[in-house]
């Protein structure tokens, strides 16, 4: 340290300032790219199940094989997408869906016979099983309906609306 | 000020100082075997290497009977799993072929010796660790290749007269090779030999810096004006840290164009497919083990025994080097342990090309 003290400061010319400059851009870019060369795989493996969610999100119809048999009054819980929904068999006949996540809190929904009614056991919240409209406690909004495009000897068939 | 004051109030607390000025004074010799340092270091970023790809699969790995099904899902269903799982297997080759290396190039520069034996000791019990967890990771596929691998490597301890088929059973967890085997071979590879690596490297590490690297003989016998050695902050360590992104490319060139490959599932009632072999590393061990077992030994005396005895008393020998190999006067050149590495070395490099040869 004391040695350098003594030595005279270098005058740089503007040529050498430029390579330099130059140099340490270089460098730092080669590194920044090594380093998100090794960071994007890494990055992608650990993503892969949001983005397969992502994919199952993007269904449009599902087939429930054999849910035409489903009793008069009676539920079926299955998965649209990468998210649980409903499929109501009413006593009068009709066939509703709808999907499942409480608008609240994003618990999943039950639908109860005895009271013809949809609840959410989180925190109370109450649903139409016809409509899906919210009829009481917290839920800000309806639960959304699906379509049930066909009812026959291959199953119920349900799509987005 | 304000930094000044914190670093003052850490330092108080913790020796920070302390710990600057060690390593301002740290050196490393500089001779012409200086290359050999390396490789230790080179060693503890493998390691690093592998508990960062170890974490990575973790996240999806399943032990037990859905073992080879998650193996599956990772190597061909997430994004760049391929390459991870491949990247830990490689990572596993060469962090075995560097501590090799390293062992050899300790045991040539006789850094063995007075004051660095535990150093010695540590540096086996983490090679004897780090080869058992290359035996427990390579069962964790449950492919036919790790089946057949595990099931003939659990025939060496059932070899052992008396205890050997209790502790075979026991590694195993069962008579034959199942998805018990992989359960207790997971919690082997992932909890108990880190619990056991960490603390050994510790002491490892820290007898590197409270001994430094070791000259070799030729080195120490020169007039200490002679002697050289240059700061271990930065230079050493700019130098080491290069070695480390070498390191990381080679594997990555391995890992990507030679990807790891996984078989078809392991089938308890299938043939033995054509061609199985140990992994190099074991390669050598397997095939001593079974040229000592050819040999008609004392009539009477079942070869596998002879031979696990004579094979034991060669690593015993060569694990005590630094006790019957003590000359420390400088320059003093002990050709018998000279001789022994160089033997070593020839059985290893003999019985491992015999038992790729004999393969077909």
């Amino acid at each position: 340290m004391t040695e350098q003290t003594h030595i005279e400061p270098v005058v740089e010319t503007e040529g050498e300032k430029n390579t330099r400059r130059a140099f340490l851009v270089a460098a730092g870019a080669a590194g920044l790219a090594y380093t998100a060369a090794l960071a994007y795989p890494i990055y992608r493996y650990l993503a892969s199940p949001q983005e397969m969610a992502m994919e199952a999100t993007a269904v449009t119809e599902v087939t429930l094989k054999d849910a035409q048999k489903l009793p008069l009054g009676s539920v079926l819980m299955f998965k649209f997408g990468s998210s649980p929904a409903l499929l109501i068999h009413h006593e009068d006949g009709r066939w509703i869906s709808m999907t499942a996540v409480c608008t609240h809190l994003g618990c999943t929904v039950q639908y109860e016979p005895q009271a013809d009614r949809i609840h959410c056991a989180c925190h109370g919240g109450v649903y139409n099983p016809y409509t899906g409209a919210n009829v009481s406690g917290p839920p800000p909004k309806p639960l959304k309906l699906y379509k049930v495009v066909a009812v026959n000897d291959a199953g119920v068939q349900v799509s987005r609306a | 000020m304000t930094a000044k004051a914190i670093y003052d109030w850490v330092d108080e607390r913790l020796g920070l100082r302390e710990l600057a000025d060690f390593a301002r004074h740290k050196t490393v010799p500089v001779h012409s075997q200086s290359f050999w340092y390396y490789w230790g270091g080179i060693s503890l970023f493998l390691f690093l290497v592998q508990c960062f790809t170890g974490v990575l699969l973790l996240v999806y790995y399943r032990p037990g009977a859905e073992a080879f099904e998650s193996v599956r899902q990772i190597t061909f269903v997430m994004h760049f799993g391929w390459l991870i799982r491949s990247a830990h297997a490689w990572a596993a080759s060469l962090l075995i072929f560097s501590i090799l290396v390293h062992m050899f190039s300790v045991f040539f520069m006789k850094a063995y010796r007075k004051p660095r034996e535990f150093g010695w000791l540590s540096g086996m019990a983490l090679l004897g660790v780090a080869s058992i967890f290359g035996f427990s990771g390579y069962l964790l596929p449950m492919d036919e290749l790790s089946y057949f691998a595990t099931k003939v490597g659990l025939e060496i301890p059932s070899a052992i007269p008396w205890i050997g088929p209790f502790i075979a059973n026991l590694l195993r967890g069962g008579p034959d090779v199942s998805e018990f085997t992989v359960q207790r071979f997971f919690a082997l590879h992932v909890v108990v030999l880190p619990a056991i690596f960490l603390p050994l490297l510790g002491f490892h590490l820290w007898l590197v810096q409270r001994h430094g690297n070791a000259a070799p003989p030729s080195v120490k016998a020169l007039p200490a004006s002679e002697r050289k050695s240059e700061p271990f902050f930065p230079n050493f360590m700019r130098k080491d840290l290069a070695m480390w992104l070498i390191a990381l490319n080679i594997l990555a060139l391995m890992a990507s164009v030679f990807p790891w490959s996984l078989g078809k599932q392991y089938d308890a009632l299938a043939p033995a497919p054509m061609g199985i072999h140990p992994e190099w590393y074991f390669m050598s061990p397997f095939e001593m083990l079974k040229l000592l077992g050819m040999i008609k030994w004392l009539q009477g005396t079942p070869g596998e025994i002879a031979g696990i005895l004579l094979f034991t008393l060669g690593i015993a020998l060569w694990v005590l080097i630094p006790f019957y190999d003590k000359k420390t006067e400088s320059g003093q050149r002990a050709r018998a342990a000279h001789y022994f590495g160089l033997l070593a070395i020839f059985a290893l490099l003999a019985t491992t090309f015999i038992g790729y040869w004999t393969i077909r």
